[in-house]
């Protein structure tokens, strides 16, 4: 497989930074691939926005930084306004629906809308909307088995809410198959 | 002659007499009045460590025939912090001057005693720092005469044991090199007493305090410090700060209780952790 | 001897560079820490904060960095395994103690986090602009031991490696990361406790009334004796006599700097530890070292496929520096390149080392890493 670079941006307290470790964690602990997450530090990185690069390969990763992104994920207007423009052709941009507009389009994206706010509000607490952004991004992003990123989120979130972000998960999965299957074109 | 050996002998390092302190100096006296205050105590020699600083009252452990540290400037506090945590059950003692341990040492002094290590500081006060040439200190009393305040010095000075009560010491005692038995007593008080217990020491420095002040010699600075000196154990610690002329008011001005850092760690671990908190290995 | 399980979290973990450096240390037995903080190595002590308590260590958080790098000296006396974590304004004030501790010869470790200086520069932002004041910070003359790691596993294994040469050597042993390395997650795999080789404290054989502190052994390095077990020793930051007694003697300076200095320099053979890759029968040698070590290699990916023989030369170990391996690479080379997050530190010492070989800094003022482009452009302009 050959490098694949993902960013993942949002807000300070919407868990953008966990959803990036569980993703590197399952590739470089259950999905026998090599990874490495980087955070944005500095001061235009806290408070209001947030994120997380990702490298996942096969082969060994030495610049650790993304520069053209294969994969992004934004549950921001700002993420979105900011990082969109890195976005490859034909890369794989994924947006909240209810927290992104993405305008102006990027053409040639393969766009996803994951409507992460109301799935987890019918699972009754908005705080897992990262984990089901982590499991809809999963399926859509055929990167690794749902099995290698399900055992990341285990191992990741507190134990007292594991069967909450695990429902989640599977939930935000089963939005991002379903998601691929109206979108033959664009697989 | 052996049968009437010296009894602190066996408390110093005899192979590094003659000692570097100038004739009438303090320090001597004070040393003396530790080691039979060590005696006293029957804290086992193999059991203590003397840690000082840098300058005349630095040179202290190097003469203490115990496990003895030499330090950097100011940094006897924290070197000894780390000693004690690492070995509780090390007896640990900081000796060390005015200017190491309250100038470039002062914000350990008052983070350790906040933290009430149990560790003893004995500071010995000849308002100076003699062996860099009698320059100011932040004990020097206003109006002195000191190499960097030739016009005399016009800085508030550190009033001590207010210092050491404020920031949470146990127990807080000054004496002057006068009043060796209760000098004396205070060491091996604050050697027995669990926490941060602090000695301060007045003690003349003739050749350079001492002369620039036209006090005299050695022999007429103790006389001036026991004339000027007043006993009031337990006085109020904001009511005992030294001018150059006027009272030293002398005592014992503190004696109290509180968990040392270690017994409140063990403690609060213990609480939070359970079987889960294991407690360092000596 | 092998590591005390209760610190080794064996295991593939994806860790950060500080955290696995925290448990570098706990896997090494390390058993005291103290910590002030400061960005960007705070997350280390916070960790182990957090671990300490569950494994029989003490972290006190000192009141600034200039208390955190005696009370490990002390801490070293009383027996334990200590070490102390900063980034670069908490680095230059420690300076002072590590002159301390190579004096004293006290076994311990300084993590530096390295960030853009001088002054508060950029406290969020990786650079390698320390890689001199880890060499020459503290005052006199001496010599220390400095690792680079360039990876959150090689922040375990050379911080556990580090604990090993400073009780060997009796030295501060310096762990200079960078920014990126320490807050990069990767894979580490911390191996089991009985695949960790502790290399124990020396501690003296002789009886209380033998025994001279700093009477160096055969390699020049004395046994240790700790406090409380009725040696009765003496120590100080003073030139002083194998007794440890003071000594001001010029005699006295000169037998001790020289034994100081000649412990590590007469090992310096033993303690290079290099990662070479196409260096041999090549036409330019990229010494390289920490995060720049990695992202020089897709510039030289870029060059081999070009045609250019480029060799790729990673220093684990930066001091001492392999100037006998730097020597011998010279007279085969048309060029050495050396890209570092710095304005040219390590590049003076290969110029030092280099003869005729042509050599060619990559500086750069830190805050991000190189972009391999440039280092790219370097190895061409080098062989052109």
């Amino acid at each position: 497989m050959a490098q694949t670079q993902i960013r993942i941006g949002g807000f300070g307290g919407q868990g953008v930074i966990l959803s990036g470790i569980i993703i590197g964690r399952a590739a470089a602990i259950h999905a026998g691939l090599n990874a490495t997450l980087v955070q944005s530090f500095g001061p235009e990185a806290r408070g209001s926005s947030s994120s997380a690069e990702l490298i996942v390969s096969s082969e060994p990763i030495w610049y650790p930084y993304v520069k053209h992104l294969d994969m992004l994920v934004v549950l921001s207007q700002d993420a979105y306004n900011k990082f969109s423009p890195a976005l490859r052709p034909r890369g794989l941009l994924v947006t909240e629906a209810d927290l992104v507009k993405p305008e102006p389009p990027i053409p040639g994206a393969r766009h996803f809308v994951v409507p992460a706010t109301r799935l987890a509000e019918e699972l009754g607490r908005k705080i897992v909307l990262n984990i089901i952004s982590v499991g809809f991004f999963g399926a859509v992003s055929q990167l690794m088995p749902l099995e290698a990123i399900e055992r990341a989120v285990k191992e990741s979130v507190p134990p007292g809410t594991l069967d909450l972000n695990l429902k989640a998960f599977r939930k935000g999965w089963e939005a991002g198959e379903q998601a691929l299957k109206q979108a033959p074109a664009m697989a | 002659m052996s049968e009437r050996a010296n009894p602190v002998e066996r408390y110093l390092r005899s192979d590094r007499i003659p000692h570097i302190w100038c004739p009438g100096c303090g320090i001597g006296t004070t040393v003396n009045c530790f080691t039979r205050a060590i005696d006293e105590s029957g804290i086992p020699m193999d059991r203590l460590a003397v840690v000082s600083g840098i300058g005349c009252t630095g040179r202290v452990a190097g003469y203490m025939h115990v496990d003895s540290f030499h330090t950097t400037h100011g940094r006897a506090i924290p070197f000894a912090t780390g000693l004690k945590l690492a070995a509780p059950g090390m007896k640990v003692v900081v000796y060390s001057g005015d200017g190491d341990l309250f100038a470039i040492g002062g914000n350990h002094f008052i983070h350790a005693a906040r933290r009430n290590l149990d560790m003893t500081v004995v500071c010995v006060n000849n308002l100076t720092y003699g062996m860099t040439g009698g320059q100011l200190t932040p004990t020097t009393p206003e109006e002195a005469i000191a190499s960097t305040s030739p016009y005399g010095n016009f800085e508030q000075p550190f009033n001590l044991p207010y210092l050491a009560e404020s920031c949470g010491a146990v127990y807080v005692a000054r004496w002057t090199t006068y009043h060796v038995t209760h000098l004396k007593k205070a060491m091996r008080e604050a050697l027995l007493k669990k926490g941060f217990s602090f000695v301060e020491v007045i003690s003349p420095c003739p050749t350079l305090y001492g002369r620039r002040n036209r006090i005299g010699d050695g022999l007429d600075e103790v006389k001036t410090y026991k004339q000027r000196s007043v006993i009031r154990n337990g006085a109020p610690t904001s009511e005992v700060s030294l001018g150059m002329t006027g009272p030293i008011v002398v005592g014992k001005f503190v004696d109290r209780e509180r968990p040392t850092y270690q017994d409140a760690m063990d403690q609060f671990y213990a609480r939070k952790l359970g079987d889960r908190y294991a407690r360092a290995s000596q | 001897m092998h590591a005390d399980p209760a610190g080794v979290l064996t295991g593939a973990h994806f860790l950060d560079g500080d955290h696995a450096a925290c448990e570098g240390a706990l896997a090494a037995e390390c058993r005291f820490v103290a910590g002030y903080p400061i960005t960007p190595s705070t997350e280390v002590v916070e960790r182990i904060a957090q671990r300490f308590p569950l494994v029989g260590g003490v972290f006190i958080q000192m009141e600034d960095e200039l208390a955190s790098s005696i009370a490990i000296a002390g801490a070293v006396w009383g027996g334990k395994r200590a070490m102390t974590v900063t980034s670069g304004p908490g680095f230059s004030l420690m300076m002072e103690h590590v002159g301390f501790a190579v004096m004293t010869e006290t076994p311990c470790v300084f993590i530096n986090v390295q960030r853009g200086g001088p002054s508060t520069g950029l406290p969020t932002l990786p650079a390698q602009a320390d890689m001199m004041q880890a060499r020459w910070g503290s005052h006199g003359d001496y010599e220390i031991i400095a690792l680079s790691p360039n990876s959150p596993q090689e922040c375990f294994d050379l911080t556990f490696k580090a604990f090993n040469l400073a009780e060997q050597y009796r030295v501060p042993v310096l762990v200079m990361m960078d920014e990126c390395v320490g807050h990069m997650m990767e894979r580490v795999v911390i191996p089991r406790a009985e695949e960790l080789e502790i290399y124990p404290r020396r501690w003296t054989k002789a009886a209380p009334g033998e025994y001279l502190p700093f009477a160096p052994g055969e390699d020049l390095v004395p046994a240790m004796a700790r406090a409380g077990q009725g040696y009765r020793f003496h120590m100080t930051g003073l030139t002083h006599n194998e007794r440890g007694y003071p000594d001001m003697s010029v005699a006295a300076q000169a037998r001790l700097v020289a034994r100081l200095t000649d412990k590590i320099r007469k090992n310096a053979d033993a303690l290079q530890d290099v990662v070479e890759d196409g260096v041999d029968g090549a036409d330019v040698v990229v010494v390289c070292y920490g995060i720049t070590s990695r992202v020089a290699l897709p510039a030289i990916e870029a060059c081999r496929a070009s045609g250019l023989k480029v060799g790729w030369l990673r220093l684990r170990t930066v001091w001492p520096f392999p100037e006998r391996l730097i020597r011998d690479l010279a007279s085969g080379l048309r060029a050495f390149v050396v890209p570092e997050l710095n304005m040219g530190q390590i590049v003076r010492e290969v110029e030092r080392c280099a003869g005729a070989a042509r050599v060619v800094g990559v500086p750069h003022a830190g805050g991000t890493v190189h972009d391999p482009a440039v280092i790219e452009r370097a190895i061409r302009e080098a062989v052109r």
